[in-house]
């Protein structure tokens, strides 16, 4: 089965690479060109400014399974309901099948679609899996989900449904029911008001990031639908800018080459943090730059 | 529409399915409906292609080694058996000895430590984002304490999870597919569906209900449930439950140092389960790791779940020895490290601080006490069967008593102790080819339950 990424991918830090590392372990990305930094079954979907962090689609192989995350971490690029109806589309003619992760839909601002059930057509095509840990603050208490709608279909008409109701019987046995109890008061009225207002919280963060880092005459992308900021260093190599960064400042970013090849002479930036961390890295980073 | 190679195009109704069905209740009819067909035109040799103008369909092969599964996973298939009956019997009064779920409430002092947690998450001093992977250090260290003591075993060769049944597939992602595997027969399904899912299993041999390529080490009365590994071919490894589920047998001292020898000569690794350790009575090891040289060749997996009553909370740990080396010498641990952090992210914060207060002097003497209730339970069930003249094992070790019928088929059994008495039970061949003419019974329950299901079987057999 051959996969497909776009060009950069998810969580370095904590499940490095998750996307690309587990399908290293389940055999499927063959060997690594040691040259080019990248496995030579796995289609890898560059995402850039030049392209509006979309790949081309025209010139993309046929994969099996395409994993897509949106907005986008690291870039914090939520993709247009035009560019998700390209993709549903671009599966559709494929017979492939999308992995959406839609971990950080609560951050989307500007009327992007939060969830790729929003385009026509997606339901036969795509696995959606989100999580509450960037939602609701549960990154310790582990709390997510995964749609598999009943439409959709593997090659001989068998519902995918069924086989991964088998995986969730047998490989695993449920998520502690302390944390489901949780994940149904972050959806009651109150609950879902009080974690926007945190989200919020961590918006405002990211956004004065942007302002510093703009103000810095930096090229920022991101930061509006997603609580990353992806700040480009034309010319530099992502590592000796981080290097930089935590020498001088004292501040962890995240080199982008970490997140794959697309990602050099880019750093990531989070909008997680108390306020008063965010205020003085902004300070500081003015100082520096 | 549907294709038969000699008489073209034919349709099907649906209704006529029987046997086990393959998908859990919970999914939605039209799509139980269709794995049925699937199911029933699989045996009957006719290729289905539900692909049609109407209904578009993938070109993603499904995975082969889903369709190598014979059946759904064995306790959903109960739980399926369970709604049809009380479908069927809207009044009866049904008591569940089948699958094993805790029943008793977890101690105050635990379930207040995991509230406290929780409430401090909604303080900035007390909050918690993301944990170490591989869990909480103190609750590793505790775990090492209380269960490894003079082992050797070190809080940072315990990797805590969300429990045993994770873990096995966790474990099957690390070995990969072309590794050969023994199972105990019966076993929990776990092994050997698993072993499937990923690949090492082979052709399902339908006149022995097999698995060619696993090794079926046959337990019963006969062998005193331990397996003659004279005649046992090497596998890789061996997956070793004890005490049993579903015997409830707990491996001797001398057969566990056999089994160890055993891995050591073959260059095999174990993959010891000890989820029912906190139930053993008398001296059998409660660890593997009690037996010299095991550190060298096994695995072990154990679980809060039947311990505490964590089976809905979750909650477990694997032992990953420093000193167990792959064939080129790198160390498993390194690999199985990298698994977690890669395919997991950690236990629930909130459950951890539970597991904690599990392990503290007045924790761990509360459970002893609900443990003690099982155990009773268990006493009375053997004692019930006893008394029918019936051959019964287990239940001195372990929360699971394992009831011989010879000559029957355990299928059969169980769905007639279902239908004349309303207890549902565990038919003995769910736990593979060995099982048949067995059935198991597990002592989870309210005490009067227990004793009332005990009344109706001997009104019954």
């Amino acid at each position: 089965m051959v996969i497909c990424f776009t060009g950069l991918y998810l969580y370095p830090g904590h499940g490095t690479e998750a996307y690309i590392d587990s399908s290293v372990i389940v055999g499927q990305a063959g060997d690594l060109e040691d040259e080019v930094g990248k496995y030579c079954n796995i289609e890898y979907l560059e995402c850039g400014p030049g392209n509006n962090f979309f790949p081309d689609l025209k010139g993309t192989s046929r994969t099996d399974i395409i994993f897509f995350c949106s907005p986008n971490n690291p870039t914090g690029h939520a993709a247009t309901q035009n560019q998700l109806e390209q993709l549903v589309e671009f599966a559709r003619n494929n017979g492939s099948i999308i992995i959406f992760d839609s971990a950080y839909a609560a951050y989307v601002t500007d009327g992007c679609p939060r969830s790729i059930y929003e385009i026509p057509g997606a339901r036969e095509v795509a696995i959606e899996i989100s999580s509450f840990s960037k939602f609701s603050g549960f990154t310790g208490v582990r709390l997510g989900w995964t749609v598999v709608p009943e439409e959709l279909l593997f090659s001989s008409g068998f519902p995918v449904i069924n086989d991964f109701n088998r995986i969730i019987c047998t490989c695993f046995n449920g998520a502690s029911n302390i944390a489901q109890a949780g994940g149904l008061a972050c959806l009651s009225s109150e609950g879902l008001e009080a974690v926007h207002s945190v989200v919020d919280y961590y918006k405002e963060n990211t956004k004065i990031l942007i302002d510093t880092l703009a103000s810095l005459g930096i090229k920022v992308y991101g930061g509006i639908n997603a609580p990353y900021v992806w700040a480009h260093f034309p010319g530099r190599k992502s590592w000796d800018v981080f290097a930089e960064i935590l020498e001088k400042t004292h501040i962890t970013t995240v080199p982008g080459s970490g997140f794959g090849p697309g990602g050099e002479e880019y750093i990531r930036i989070s909008g997680f943090g108390h306020r008063e961390s965010i205020l003085e890295a902004s300070r500081r980073l003015e100082a520096l730059f | 529409m549907l294709h038969d190679s000699s008489e073209g195009n034919r349709s099907f109704h649906y209704g006529f399915l029987s046997q086990q069905p393959l998908a859990s209740a919970t999914l939605g009819i039209e799509t139980v409906k269709l794995a049925l067909l699937f199911h029933y035109l699989k045996q009957k040799g006719i290729s289905f292609n539900a692909c049609t103008s109407v209904r578009h369909c993938t070109e993603v092969s499904r995975n082969v080694n889903m369709e190598s599964l014979q059946s759904g996973y064995l306790f959903p298939e109960i739980s399926m058996r369970e709604s049809e009956h009380i479908r069927k019997h809207p009044d009866a009064r049904l008591i569940r000895l089948g699958i094993g779920d805790t029943t008793q409430p977890i101690p105050d002092i635990i379930t207040s430590a995991m509230a406290e947690h929780a409430f401090a998450l909604s303080t900035v001093k007390g909050y918690k984002g993301y944990g170490a992977e591989q869990g909480n250090m103190a609750l590793r260290t505790a775990i090492a304490d209380k269960f490894y003591k003079d082992m050797g075993i070190e809080g940072d060769e315990i990797f805590i999870s969300d429990g045993a049944q994770s873990d096995i597939s966790r474990l099957q992602m690390l070995l990969g597919s072309n590794v050969t595997v023994a199972v105990q027969d019966p076993s929990f399904p776990a092994y050997i569906d698993t072993s499937v899912i990923v690949g090492q299993a082979g052709k399902f041999l339908k006149e022995t209900g097999k698995y060619r390529n696993i090794v079926y080490m046959n337990c019963r009365p006969e062998n005193n449930f331990f397996p003659d590994l004279s005649t046992t071919s090497r596998t890789d490894i061996i997956f070793f439950c004890s005490p049993n589920n579903p015997t409830g047998h707990a491996a001797t001292w001398q057969q566990l140092k056999k089994l160890v020898e055993f891995a050591k000569a073959n260059g095999s690794i174990i993959v010891y389960d000890s989820a029912y350790a906190a139930y053993i009575t008398d001296p059998s090891p409660r660890s593997i790791y009690e037996i010299p040289g095991a550190r060298e060749v096994a695995i072990e997996i154990s679980s809060f779940s039947k311990f505490a009553g964590f089976t809905g909370v979750r909650l477990g740990w694997t032992v990953v020895p420093e000193e167990l080396r792959y064939s080129n010498g790198y160390p498993v641990i390194k690999d199985f490290n990298r698994i977690v952090c890669t395919c997991f992210n950690g236990a629930s914060n909130i459950v951890q601080a539970g597991g904690l207060a599990c392990l503290s002097p007045d924790g761990f003497q509360a459970l002893r006490t609900v443990i003690d209730y099982y155990k009773e339970n268990a006493k009375i069930i053997v004692d019930a069967f006893q008394s029918l003249g019936l051959k019964v094992y287990g239940g001195k070790n372990a929360p699971y008593v394992w009831v011989q019928f010879p000559g029957s088929s355990s299928w059969d059994v169980f769905a007639e102790i279902l239908e004349k008495t309303h207890i549902l039970t565990i038919p003995g061949s769910g736990f593979g080819p060995g099982g048949n003419e067995h059935i198991r019974v597990s002592a989870f329950g309210h005490r009067e339950c227990i004793s009332e299901a005990c009344r109706r079987l001997k009104n019954f057999l």
